[in-house]
């Protein structure tokens, strides 16, 4: 009895689909290409001993789309939705490799500065500066959405747009490039073999859901998410609330970017993070967090992205052309569109419910 | 003049759905140039039979007969096309568009394959001006007053749809003095030119201006149909409310007013609270150990009340005192900390928060009083939903069950439970036992009294006289937004009936 | 309904309706003539500063330049004014897959007469099929749009992964025979710069003069209203897509010819400009509010943007997605504005 319960439990929880989905994929590299799935041990000069290969490509070159996607999934939860992530990113790919700038004020600027393995400000006020950067951009979405109530689509669509802006007005316009070895850690590092930027993953995570499910705030989420009016009345600020999910988006986006700036060596205003905020989106309705806003689940998001990557590394290594990835990935939104559509949740719903549910009563 | 030729006769109409029964052998009938009021409190079964004659709801039972014939109205399409056409209170229209294009897009005219907006403008020139109705038809309808926009829907109705029947769903709730006047002339145009009014309102002095016929429903049953010059308000305000005059003279008084020795502990005081267009001044006190019953039709203010003393709206006139301090901030958060609470009427869009578990609501209100990070332990959630469950007698298998596939009546319980959990010092109760079995009200009543007497001020809004005086130590009843008496309990429901109808 | 209390003098009456005309005018334009001043305060800013500006070609190098992002921005106002969350994403993608296929069609031979009617059925189906699955599957149509994008670009991507250059003839002749423009010295046109006028004319025509367009408007503004009153709602959704997807294939067809390649990394981005350019043009993204003249110079202010910055020469590109996410700022900004004091 115990065992059939924990398995019910398993089916009722929101991250069943998006593994299901994500064992599927698995199963079709199993059985087409069996070497999608071979691990190695490799000995790295920088680095050390880590492993590598398929599986570890998805999660290192996920990672950004994972923290967005945590982000992103409180953010849709409150029945908003962040485009600015993609932009995001980019700003704090911009500061990170301005601040690290050893050329940054100099007079005389030769190659040798440029390049030296230098940085002009400490490491660590640099995180902290790129981090703030992304709460500033999440405030400003949080204080558009909560204060002045524009609609959330118009109001980030204005970063997203700006964004990219600001990120080429740091970099004065240029592609950074990024000679500090140190930096080169937070995306390329590995810790006992794995990467450094599944910690970095792992640790938001496990911060987020101490932050939201250990206090009252993802009871408060899911409360607006649901429907706002009640949670007024019983007298939660809904505003607060829009404020911390955007505040925390823009956060993770600011992450996301160092992990990215780090991993390419560079700061590229234009390219940095492109199209993420249409990821970050799939990745949650794949987590099966509703659009509409209500209960989530960061946990099944970051798998909706693992989803994603997976599916995008499995397509490269079965030799598809690089350049019929993006159609692949627009059957995959087909898919996720039409499972997830309003008739399929009903048809399931009705597979797996006995006896009907209570319909609403005459007003 | 109305004839006597019945255009509308609806007879024995029965409509249940899952839990209730809306409507049970109902008639109604509808004459050629007549205007028919149509009254009922909440529940009552108006909405039902209006959706049944419209095809948006079959009938489980009984007939419709329009002009003599026996239909069968299918579809709110279908009625349309048979002549019978409603506006309701939020008009249906666009707009962003002119009131031409209100009036006329369906039936627009073309020229060389392009809208002719000449003809389309002097068409319903023409059309608006059958309700002496002076307007620019070519401004956008959102530049006109909600009246002018009923107007035009109206104007739509006839125009396009050819109506011989036309439902008016409250009209007038929007309009000032004017603005109704201006609705009842072209009301009264219609009625001489053979159109059948069925007329929908809580609004009683308006029922006497301007109707024929009155037919009143109550719990899903006919009360009766009459003429309008032969029944006094009075007697209408007690069939509404399911009493008959002479019965009401043999009634006891239901709670015996001793008067209590002990000075009044006062909780809140409100002096001159009011607010432009919802609530005229008003001068209230809440005691401890107290409930303060408030009676009045639907539209009295009663709601209007309990949000200006929880504080979802603010006051733009007087004060409010609670426990001897000033408010100076309106919000339910603010509410809360001062201990006030409020369960509100309608539980579908202002308490239930459906996709979540029974446990979560009922400590909702709780945990936002305790903040974001005082986060009520598991354990203690389920210690004090469960304590409630067991208190207000919730159905349910289990705390996580969905509050959404609860029935109506249990829901109203969770949500009384959540502000309960809050342990306030007010109570404000907005019509708790609608909807709710009758083993249900009598617990929640019981449960209202054993409040007062811990030291709880409550104050019990509510359609039904009888509960309104099993429970309460003073009454005060409210008509068309304003106090106009107040009682000590011992009073009797005829005295409140008048007071409700407007006489005293 | 107003009644006058005391007579007026002629003089007086004839006076305040003329204040009342240019009030309702105003209530009624003022947002176009708000976005056509922004234009020409722009347009005169520039022409200060550079002289060079002055010159009445760069007027017409604004048609030149942005032939595809006008065609594509007047399909997405009539997309948004359709309300619902309407947008579509997929302009950018369309226009990379018509130009890649039109130049691997055309250099496979076939003729420019049946490959240009050919992609512009592409591009309607296209549209259409978008429009079927937001209505009947009820997908938002962000997200259906999204998808279109990615297909479109992906196909666009398969067909060729490298810029393939076009050599017909009819192509070369429709990029680069000026069209000279009376009265006006040393100023001229291409056919293809006309394709966008002609297009914008269209849609004046179905926005005011067809249930077509009455229905977008009326469904933006409120779908529930606009279905009960007859309105034919659902098609009018699917119509307004496949327009859409028209209006891309022909920026489509007129990008391929101004630039005589395909490549499917054509016209990234060129999304977001659109969108600014129409909500810069007074439309609002809620819909039901604005129409394709605003659109027509929210493009041109978009073009004078980067024109200013082309002439200064020293600031980068960038500055014109800042200059343009501002102004869209603004737009949104005195939108909300006029949004909140109407509900009051």
């Amino acid at each position: 009895m115990k065992q059939l319960s924990f398995l019910k439990r398993i089916r009722d929880s929101q991250i069943f689909w998006p593994l299901v989905a994500w064992i599927l994929i698995l199963v079709f590299n199993a059985v087409v290409e069996p070497g999608f799935f071979k691990l190695g041990i490799i000995e790295d000069p920088v680095y050390g001993k880590h492993l590598y290969g398929n599986l570890v490509d998805v999660f290192n070159n996920g990672a950004p789309l994972m923290l967005v996607s945590i982000g992103m999934t409180l953010v849709i939860a409150t029945g908003g939705v962040d485009l600015s992530v993609g932009a995001v990113i980019a700003i704090s790919a911009a500061m990170g490799a301005v601040l690290i700038n050893p050329a940054l004020g100099k007079q005389l600027i030769t190659n040798e500065i440029l390049t030296r393995n230098a940085t002009n400000t400490p490491l660590p006020i640099i995180i902290i500066a790129n981090l703030a950067a992304g709460m500033a951009c999440g405030l400003w979405n949080g204080f558009l959405v909560a204060k002045v109530k524009i609609q959330p689509m118009v109001a980030t669509l204005i970063l997203m747009v700006a964004g990219r802006g600001i990120a080429q007005l740091i970099t004065n316009g240029q592609i950074m490039t990024i000679y500090y070895t140190p930096y080169f850690w937070f995306g390329n590092g590995y810790i006992l073999g794995l990467p450094v930027s599944i910690y970095i993953v792992a640790a938001v995570l496990l911060i987020s859901w101490i932050l939201v499910r250990k206090t009252a705030i993802g009871l408060f989420i899911e409360s607006v998410g649901i429907n706002a009016k009640s949670t007024f009345y019983s007298g939660i600020n809904e505003q607060n609330i829009k404020l911390f999910v955007y505040t925390f988006c823009g956060l993770c986006g600011a992450i996301a970017g160092l992990i990215l700036s780090s991993y390419v060596h560079s700061a590229d205003g234009n390219n940095n993070g492109l199209n993420y905020e249409l990821d970050a989106i799939l990745a949650v309705v794949l987590g099966g967090t509703l659009m509409t806003g209500g209960r989530f689940s960061m946990l099944a998001s970051v798998i909706g992205a693992i989803v994603i990557w997976t599916f995008t590394v499995t397509v490269y290594s079965l030799g598809v052309p690089a350049n019929a990835l993006l159609a692949a990935k627009a059957v995959l939104v087909l898919v996720v569109i039409l499972l997830y559509s309003d008739y399929s949740r009903r048809l399931i719903n009705r597979l797996f419910e006995r006896g009907g549910s209570q319909h609403g009563t005459a007003s | 003049m109305a004839d006597e030729i019945d255009i509308v006769k609806m007879s024995g109409i029965a409509k249940t759905f899952p839990g209730v029964v809306a409507l049970e052998d109902v008639d109604f009938s509808l004459r050629r140039g007549e205007i028919h009021a149509l009254v009922g409190e909440n529940g009552a079964g108006k909405s039902t039979l209006i959706k049944v004659l419209t095809g948006v709801e079959q009938p489980d039972k009984g007939t419709i007969e329009l002009n003599g014939e026996l239909a069968h109205v299918h579809s709110p399409e279908h009625s349309q096309e048979l002549g019978i056409s409603t506006v309701y209170q939020e008009v249906n229209l666009c707009t962003n568009i002119s009131i031409a294009e209100n009036i006329m897009l369906g039936r627009e005219p073309y020229r060389f394959g392009s809208i002719h907006w000449q003809k389309m403008n002097e068409m319903a020139r023409k059309a608006i001006n059958r309700l002496s109705i002076d307007v620019d038809v070519t401004q956008p309808l959102e530049n006109y007053s909600v009246a002018i926009q009923q107007m035009v829907a109206i104007t739509r109705a006839l125009e396009i749809l050819s109506a011989k029947v036309l439902i008016l769903d409250e009209p007038t709730s929007s309009l000032d003095i004017h603005e109704t006047n201006l609705l009842f002339d072209v009301m009264r145009k219609l009625k001489n030119e053979g159109i059948g009014i069925i007329f929908i309102t809580h609004f009683l002095d308006q029922v006497y201006q301007i109707s024929d016929r009155i037919t009143v429903l109550r719990n899903g049953k006919l009360v009766g149909t009459f003429d309008a010059s032969s029944l006094p308000i009075v007697e209408l305000v007690a069939k509404m409310l399911g009493r008959s005059l002479t019965e009401l003279d043999k009634l006891s008084k239901v709670k015996s007013g001793e008067e209590k020795a002990e000075e009044k502990h006062r909780l809140v005081e409100a002096r001159g609270l009011g607010r432009t267009g919802k609530l005229d001044p008003v001068d209230l006190e809440l005691n401890a150990n107290e409930i303060l019953g408030v009676a009045g039709l639907l539209g009295s203010g009663r709601t209007e009340l309990a949000s200006l003393i929880f504080g979802l709206d603010a006051p733009n006139s007087g004060s409010l005192t609670v426990e001897g301090e000033k408010v100076n901030s309106f919000s339910p958060f603010d509410s809360l900390k001062r201990g006030i609470a409020l369960c509100p009427e309608n539980r579908k869009e202002e308490g239930v928060v459906g996709d979540l578990t029974i446990r979560e609501n009922i400590i909702l209100a709780l945990q936002a009083r305790y903040g974001w990070f005082r986060f009520l332990s598991r354990q203690k959630q389920n210690e004090i939903s469960e304590e409630y469950i067991k208190l207000l007698g919730i159905v349910t298998p289990s705390p996580d069950q969905l509050v959404k596939n609860l029935s109506g009546g249990n829901q109203q319980k969770v949500i009384l439970a959540r502000w309960l959990a809050t342990n306030p010092k007010v109570l404000i109760l907005d019509e708790p036992t609608r909807g709710i079995d009758v083993g249900a009200k009598a617990e929640i009543q019981k449960l209202v009294l054993n409040l007062a007497e811990e030291g709880k001020s409550c104050v019990f809004i509510s359609s039904e006289l009888e509960e309104v005086l099993r429970v309460s130590d003073r009454v005060a009843v409210l008509r068309e937004q304003k106090k106009v008496a107040e009682y000590a309990s011992g009073v009797d429901d005829k005295t409140l009936i008048q007071a409700m109808a407007g006489e005293t | 309904m107003v009644q006058q209390v005391k007579p007026l003098t002629s003089s007086e009456e004839v006076l305040k309706s003329i204040i009342q005309r240019l009030r309702t005018y105003l209530s009624r334009h003022g947002s176009l003539l708000l976005t056509i001043a922004v234009f020409i305060l722009v347009y005169f800013i520039g022409a200060q500063l550079y002289p060079a500006m002055r010159k009445p070609q760069v007027f017409f190098n604004l048609f030149i330049n942005d032939a595809s992002l006008l065609l594509v921005s007047i399909g997405m106002t009539l997309v948004i004014l359709s309300g619902g969350g309407g947008i579509d994403l997929s302009v950018g993608g369309v226009i990379a897959l018509v130009s890649a296929a039109s130049a691997a069609l055309l250099r496979g031979g076939m003729s420019p007469f049946i490959v240009i009617p050919l992609m512009i059925v592409l591009g309607i189906v296209f549209g259409a099929l978008m429009g079927w699955i937001i209505q009947f599957l009820k997908v938002q149509p962000f997200i259906a749009t999204l998808m279109g994008l990615y297909l479109a670009r992906g196909l666009a991507y398969i067909i060729s992964l490298t810029s393939v250059t076009i050599t017909n003839d009819v192509y070369r002749t429709m990029a680069l025979t000026p069209i000279y423009i009376p009265f006006i010295p040393n100023a001229y046109v291409y056919p293809t710069t006309l394709v966008g006028p002609i297009m914008l004319l269209v849609a004046v025509f179905l926005s005011f003069f067809t249930r077509f367009g009455r229905t977008i408007y009326a469904m933006g503004n409120n779908e529930q209203s606009a279905l009960l009153m007859g309105l034919p709602v659902p098609r009018t959704k699917i119509l307004v897509y496949a327009f859409s997807g028209l209006c891309s294939a022909l920026g489509g067809i007129v990008f391929s010819m101004s630039l005589m390649a395909g490549y499917g990394q054509f016209a990234t981005g060129m999304e977001l400009d659109s969108i600014a350019a129409v909500v810069i043009g007074g439309t609002s993204l809620a819909g039901g509010v604005g129409n394709v003249i605003g659109t027509l110079f929210g493009v041109l202010i978009h073009g004078t943007i980067v024109s200013v910055l082309q002439f200064n020469g020293t600031l980068s590109s960038w500055w014109t997605r800042i200059g343009v996410g501002v102004l869209t700022l603004i737009a949104i900004g005195i939108q909300s504005v006029f949004y909140l004091r109407k509900k009051r």
